[in-house]
């Protein structure tokens, strides 16, 4: 019998503060080799100071983590042997070329002169820079060229754990395929990667296991179906008819409100989807059978989720 | 240790094409210096009158213009360290475990470099405007090692100033009193010419040993033990530089 692999990426109560502000208060979580993970959440939710403390570059004020299996305060040099990490914003030298980027970051991961030359061509090729792309000043690269350049950079050396920060923000959606296609191809060849990422529809379509982040705290973790299971299955999506019955029914549905889109005068509420249940909903802030106009149901999305774990917690 | 040595050497390569293709770095290197040259020599030199029969001005002011393109070579220097440490940059070499000793040694030999080809530079123009050094292969070999000395000294200074400055506008702040050091000193007049409360100063401040040990090794006159003054500052500078260097990147990047 196998034995249960060792998590990719472990960490407990990882806690981090910039003088009176918590950026970081008690973050745990565990990654199975060979998974994608994504750490969800808003701006400032502290998924940059999660992926930084992580890959070693930033120290936590409490708690710890191991990565690869090696600890990441103790033993730092043997977790950067093992990860890669891709941050928010591209780590290139603009006044160097692709090719002259990807040759020095083999050559600073030890590869010998002419197996960085090669492992670059290679890169380059795979991330559809080669020919004249290659040559030319990075700062003369589209954003997605960067993107693509700077994730090339994170797999010259082979890693075993990847961190991506934030990795298709900003990308036209092909280049956000394109982004997506590589993470997928890097799972199959049974890297871990640990992703961060502001959309839902993301971690949707890459993760095995998503965690919601928010304020610095954890508030959700485990697989888009399970999640999506925490708020029920279904949204039941009411049109109103008219403003004033938009804000008399949002009024008296309060926080069960999951959506709401005051332009169509929509309002979402979670439901699991039984008929007796909708009809209660509807006959409860609708008595009189005059507000609502129309009503649809949808399977509940991860944004759904989303706005209940954070309003809730 | 092959790691490092390796980390060193790509990190020097690195730096030199940056250098090679800034265009800042590029005028500073080599149009400055010969520009500096030209403006002490035509347009001060003809109204200074350094006594001490120095028979052409060029003669006497050649070393303080050497060391005067340092200064402004710093700027250059503090700044491309500024840069790299405000961009993400330097979260890649970090996760690639490239110690800090690495990056900065290839700022230093880079701003080595470009130091040297402005001290080529400036012999050059000097020769074309009538300097006739008369050292002899001793003086020139102890010339050109008090330069690079001074040289490495002024890059580290240069290197701790660009990770104390939190922008490279800063750094580029920073470093400006390293441009301006040279003329409290005897580099381009004789300091019996300035106002008595700035003798004191300027006849004791690091620089003046460097440039009277230059300029008497050059023209081939006694120096005394202002040589060993000369490296004494240098070695001192660099030695606080570059601890002071270490214990700032730590504290940047903890
Ligand atoms: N060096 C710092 N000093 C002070 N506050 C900081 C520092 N770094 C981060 N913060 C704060 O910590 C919080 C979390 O930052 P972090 O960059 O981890 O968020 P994020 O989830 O990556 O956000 P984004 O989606 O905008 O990248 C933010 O409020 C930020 O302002
Ligand atoms: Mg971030």
């Amino acid at each position: 019998m196998p034995q249960p692999a060792r998590p990719a990426v472990e960490a407990a109560g990882l806690t981090k503060a910039y003088g009176r502000t918590t950026v970081l208060d008690g973050v745990g979580l565990s990654v199975a080799p060979g998974t994608v993970f994504a750490l969800l959440g808003p701006n400032g939710a502290g998924k940059t100071t999660t992926v930084r403390i992580l890959a070693t570059l930033l120290r936590a004020d409490a708690g710890g983590a191991r990565v690869a299996g090696f600890d990441v305060a103790a033993e730092r040099s043997r977790v950067r042997r093992a990860i890669s990490l891709t941050g928010q914003y591209a780590a290139l030298d603009e006044q160097q070329t692709g090719a002259e980027n990807l040759r020095m970051v083999a050559r600073l991961s030890g590869l010998s002169r002419p197996a960085a030359r090669r492992r670059a061509a290679e890169l380059l090729e795979r991330f559809a820079l080669a020919g004249d792309a290659a040559d030319r000043r990075v700062g003369t690269y589209s954003g997605g060229m960067r993107r693509r350049l700077d994730l090339a950079a994170g797999l010259v050396g082979d890693p075993s754990v990847i961190f991506l920060d934030e990795p298709t923000t900003g990308l036209d959606p092909r280049s956000r395929q394109a982004v997506w296609d590589e993470v997928r191809r890097l799972a199959d060849a049974g890297v871990t990667v640990f992703l961060t990422t502001q959309y839902l529809e993301e971690a949707d379509r890459l993760a095995d296991r998503i965690a919601l982040l928010d304020g610095g705290k954890l508030v959700a973790e485990g697989t888009a179906a399970e999640l999506k299971q925490q708020v029920s299955a279904e949204r039941l999506d009411l049109t109103l008819v008219s403003p004033e019955a938009y804000e008399e029914v949002a009024h008296a549905l309060g926080h069960l409100t999951v959506r709401r889109d005051p332009a169509t005068r929509t309002l979402g509420v979670t439901t699991d989807g039984r008929a007796a249940h909708i009809r209660d909903l509807l006959d409860a802030v609708d008595p009189d059978r005059t507000l609502i106009e129309r009503f649809a149901l949808h399977s509940a999305t991860l944004d759904d989720v989303f706005l209940k774990v954070t309003r809730d917690g | 240790m092959a790691d490092a040595l390796t980390h060193a050497a790509t990190m020097v390569g690195r730096s030199v094409r940056l250098s090679s293709r800034n265009p800042d770095a590029v005028i500073t290197a080599l149009a400055l210096p010969v520009l500096l040259m030209l403006v002490f020599v035509y347009l001060f030199g003809g109204a200074i009158d350094t006594g001490g029969g120095y028979g052409r001005y060029v003669d006497y002011v050649a070393p303080g213009v050497l060391v005067l393109c340092a200064g402004f070579g710093a700027g250059t220097t503090a700044m491309s360290v500024a840069d790299d440490m405000k961009g993400a940059v330097i979260d890649r070499f970090r996760s690639l475990d490239v110690g800090g000793t690495a990056v900065l040694a290839g700022h230093v030999a880079a701003s080595v470099v470009r130091n040297l080809a402005a001290t080529v530079l400036v012999f050059g123009v000097a020769f074309a405007v009538g300097f006739r050094p008369e050292a002899g292969v001793g003086g020139w070999l102890a010339s050109a090692g008090l330069l690079l000395a001074v040289i490495t000294a002024i890059s580290w200074v240069a290197a701790a100033f660009g990770l104390l400055a939190d922008s490279p506008e800063a750094a580029g702040g920073f470093t400006f009193f390293l441009a301006f050091l040279p003329y409290p000193s005897s580099a381009f007049v004789p300091v019996d010419s300035m106002p008595g409360w700035l003798h004191g100063f300027a006849e004791h401040q690091p620089l003046t040993p460097v440039i009277e040990s230059l300029r008497g090794l050059l023209l081939g006159r006694p120096v005394g033990g202002s040589p060993w003054e000369a490296l004494a500052w240098c070695a001192g500078l660099t030695a606080v530089s570059v601890a002071a260097a270490a214990a700032l990147f730590r504290r940047r990047t903890s």
